[in-house]
């Protein structure tokens, strides 16, 4: 091609160069133009269903999935012990310093103040048993904690200490929230301590906080090198000049309460490393702790493991919950094949008819239907009365049906098993007649013309099928719920336990999540094995 | 019989007759009634007819898809009312070539080949041969849905030979081929026909179809097969004119025969108008008769003395290139139809005008008599 070549047979040869428009423009960006206002109007047609879907969909699925991770609860209850719980080492087989203790303290006075304590003892419940005890009990007695020696403290070295003026200037310093990060948390503390005892926010010119912040502040001071507080001795705040010109070299006559033997006295349980690396490994706003549990794991100082055998739930859960969906899957297909061909070969009159009695199930009540399975496979029950009656077995011997495995695969397979027609049977519609006649012609029998032709092309048919039905029986509930008993339940019954009845979301959410990561990871692959265009939904 | 299938290869095809065959489906109307109908081995018969006419409901009895109501069908002399249709050993092209959508083209010719235990390399002879047949050598590996129509076809054709069968049986193939297509496979098929030597029987209701490839033609109409003859005969001396009418073009002129000398006869048109034709097929003087009359052995305006001339108002004039379609009222009849051929100095008719227009009397065939 010459250099001179035109736009216009530029645009007709499919060269190195992008094609153009008469006028020079190139034709992409002109199609994406031409194209650009359909889009915005479609777009905008669908918007209000979008947002719908968006607000009502999506937003509260990933919120409870989120919760499957999120764990602000500890941090938010026990913001200073966190944080000096931080620098603690879990393996050093010690209890936590002083400081930590004295952290919890303030921490709890104000978390007992706002009834939000027995709600983290709970939660640090979940991968601690026992440990809710010991809240509630620490709370009811926190009050009485003796917290005063480090106030006394300081003001004996200065009585300028027992004064507002000192709080202020201290707080106004550089390195308030920095140096003093353990007392600057206790003062928000006695802020919101202050705000819910007394209805009113705190005015800090006339008031001085409680010996919890006194002890926050000797903690704070006590860990910092000497050099440090001659240093803050020479800051340009008077005021604060003054306070620690006082306080150098006599922070060790300061003195603190015992906040370690008081806690220990209050409940045992504070003296317990275990608990206390409950609450380190519980720290972080996001965890894996849930996830842990909904796999029988839980972390210990030697790292994951899994829980002894006895302890063990959801795994189980999961394998049974997997092998019944594919039974349930496998009898749908069994006995849902023979119905799709008789509705695919049928009189368009007849097959209507029989259409009708496969969809009649959707319109009763699930409930009723799965009552009518206890009516039917109970021990008392229609099944084993014939079977008595017919002498096929004894009184004695009576078939055991319902509340096990074998009533919630024969109810959830007659429920399901509309899901498995369907799909089979418009596919099976679509099968010309003369295939097999084809066949036939070709010289095969009538089982091998149905094998090696017929069958091949109802595949998809069977693959679409049987993902509806696996899919929603992995996730079924209520059937499993009403005819299960204890060895027939599924593990979204276990979600809904923790949903309803434990209250501990966050499982029950990291157990949705897996069974949705284990139903994405089949979907892939059989989406690898047998292709995802390979099936047909109708 | 043709003489190429006899000299390329021996004749193997298998000799079928139908004898006194009916059938009805609800017991109350018959499909085919009374069918009587002989194929010589390596015969290529074509069964024409208009939809519902029975040719289709023939085809699947011999296939053994459908049980006869009444007769018997005899492949090879043997009676096979009783063998089911996998055991007929007959090849079949189906109307939408029903080739299997899950196996390649090579898995489809291989079908018949395996379900008969033949070793892979002899499978894979045949299937190799059987595509060069059809001229896809190359498309072995393809999928059905992959290919064109006719060449969908072809693999229909190939598969239904593939397994040497004496017998093939052709639904309607080129149904659904465009015109030209539909053209050269007519010719394959009669070219493939010819070099095998086996008996086809073919069902189409596309008459130039059964024209082109047939050896004799039965024309169907009520279940009853009207005419069975070679395709010159079908055309040249039809026995009834339904079947004059199906085959080709054809102008009706109805009137009372006043007398018959030899293979001749006289008629009197219900103008008054007095013609000659040939007594195909007609009753007793003095009752009615149809006239059947092609519209290129006219003459418009005759040079010489022709046995029927008579007078025609023109009234519509078609130019198709190679010739002019003249509409014309004729004794009573205002759509007879006059082909005059295209020899480039014709004069155009004029609508409106008379014309005189003659023929043969051997070209009028006097047919349906009325009794």
């Amino acid at each position: 091609m010459s250099a001179s070549t035109t736009a216009s047979s530029n645009s007709s040869i499919s060269g190195s160069a992008d094609p153009l428009t008469k006028d020079g423009q190139p034709l992409k960006r002109s199609l994406a133009r031409a194209l650009r206002r359909e889009k915005l109007r479609a777009l905008f047609l669908i918007a209000p269903l979008l947002i719908f879907i968006l607000i009502s969909f999506v937003l509260p699925i990933g919120d409870m999935l989120f919760r499957s991770v999120e764990n602000k609860i500890v941090e938010d209850t026990l913001p200073g012990t966190v944080r000096a719980l931080a620098s603690w080492d879990a393996d050093s087989g010690e209890l936590p310093d002083e400081a930590v203790f004295a952290a919890l303290a303030d921490d709890m006075m104000l978390a007992q103040e706002v009834k939000i304590h027995t709600r983290l003892g709970s939660r640090l419940n979940y991968d601690q048993p026992g440990i809710s005890s010991v809240f509630r009990k620490s709370g009811r007695k926190i009050k009485a904690l003796d917290n005063e020696t480090a106030q006394a403290g300081f003001i004996a070295i200065d009585p300028a200490w027992d004064t507002p003026d000192a709080w202020t200037a201290l707080r106004s310093m550089a390195a308030w929230p920095g140096k003093f990060a353990a007392t600057a948390q206790s003062w928000k503390n006695w802020e919101a301590w202050y705000l819910s005892e007394e209805k009113e926010a705190l005015d800090p010119t006339t008031t001085v906080p409680h010996g919890f912040t006194y002890a926050a502040l000797y903690h704070d001071l006590a860990s910092m090198p000497a050099s440090d507080i001659t240093a803050l001795a020479n800051s340009k705040n008077t005021t604060a000049v003054a306070l620690f010109k006082q306080l150098a070299g006599k922070i060790d006559t300061i003195g603190n309460d015992d906040f370690k033997a008081q806690f220990a006295d209050i409940d045992k349980g504070w003296a317990d490393i275990d608990n206390w690396q409950a609450i380190q490994r519980l720290s972080p706003r996001i965890v894996d702790s849930y996830f842990l549990a909904a796999i029988d794991a839980e972390r210990t100082s030697e790292g994951i493991e899994q829980k002894p055998d006895n302890e063990r739930l959801y795994l189980k859960l999961f394998v049974r919950t997997i092998f019944m969906s594919l039974i349930i899957t496998g009898s749908c297909i069994l006995l849902g094949y023979p119905v799709a061909y008789l509705l695919a070969n049928l009189s368009v009159r007849a097959s209507n008819m029989v259409l009708i009695l496969v969809l009649l199930p959707f319109w009763t009540s699930l409930l009723v239907r799965t009552s009518a399975w206890k009516v039917l496979l109970q021990q008392q029950g229609v099944i084993n009365d014939l079977l008595v009656w017919a002498g096929v077995i004894n009184e004695a011997g009576r078939l055991v049906m319902i509340n096990n495995m074998t009533g919630t695969i024969i109810a959830m397979t007659h429920i399901l098993l509309p899901f498995m027609i369907l799909p089979l049977f418009s596919v099976m519609k679509t099968i010309s007649p003369t295939y097999m006649r084809a066949a036939k012609s070709m010289g095969a029998s009538d089982s091998l013309a149905f094998w090696r032709v017929y069958f091949p092309n109802t595949v998809p048919g069977i693959g679409a099928g049987s993902i509806l039905v696996f899919i929603l029986s992995i996730g079924y509930y209520i059937t499993p719920e009403l005819v299960g008993g204890t060895t027939g339940v599924f593990i979204s019954n276990r979600i809904a336990y923790h949903i309803s009845s434990s209250l501990n979301w966050g499982l029950a959410a990291a157990l949705g999540s897996i069974l949705l990561i284990l139903v994405l990871a089949l979907y892939w692959t059989y989406d690898r094995i047998v292709g995802i265009d390979n099936v047909k939904l109708g | 019989m043709n003489a190429t299938a006899q000299t390329s290869t021996e004749v193997r095809g298998a000799a079928v007759r139908f004898d006194h065959v009916q059938k009805s489906y609800d017991g109350i109307t018959l499909v085919v009634k009374d069918l009587n109908l002989d194929i010589a081995p390596g015969e290529f018969v074509t069964m024409l007819g208009p939809s519902g006419s029975g040719k289709t409901t023939c085809l699947m009895m011999l296939a053994g898809f459908e049980p006869a109501t009444h007769g018997e069908i005899f492949l090879n002399d043997k009676p096979i009312n009783n063998v089911p249709p996998r055991k007929r050993g007959i090849g079949m092209v189906f109307q939408n070539y029903a080739l299997f959508p899950h196996m390649s083209v090579a898995e489809n010719l291989a079908f018949p080949l395996e379900i008969r235990k033949l070793g892979k390399s002899e499978r894979d002879a045949k299937v190799k041969r059987a595509l060069d047949m059809v001229e896809l050598g190359a498309f072995g590996n393809r999928r059905p849905a992959q290919l064109s129509g006719g060449q969908q076809q072809r693999v229909a054709v190939a598969r239904a030979l593939v397994f040497d069968p004496d017998l093939v049986l052709m639904d309607e193939p080129l149904g659904a081929l465009d015109k030209q297509l539909r053209e050269q496979m007519q010719y394959e098929i009669k070219h493939i026909h010819e070099s095998l030597g086996v008996s086809v029987v073919y069902v189409t209701h596309d008459q130039t179809e059964a024209l082109t490839m047939s050896d004799r033609v039965a024309v169907f109409q009520d279940g009853v097969i009207q005419q069975l003859s070679s395709p010159d005969a079908l055309y040249e001396s039809p026995q009834n004119s339904f079947v004059a009418q199906f085959i080709g073009e054809n102008n009706k002129l109805s009137g009372k025969v006043t007398a018959r000398n030899g293979n001749l006869c006289s008629l009197t048109l219900d103008d008054g108008t007095q013609v000659e034709a040939e007594a195909v097929n007609i009753g007793e003087p003095g009752t009615r008769s149809t006239i059947s009359l092609r519209p290129e052995r006219i003459e418009l305006q005759p040079s010489e003395s022709r046995d029927n001339v008579v007078d025609g108002v023109v009234k519509e004039v078609l130019y198709l290139g190679d010739h002019l379609r003249i509409v014309m009222s004729v004794a009573g009849n205002d759509e007879f139809i006059v082909k005059v051929p295209n020899g480039g100095r014709n004069t155009v008719p004029v609508e409106g005008e008379v014309y005189k227009l003659g023929w043969s009397a051997i070209d009028a065939k006097a047919l349906d008599p009325v009794t």
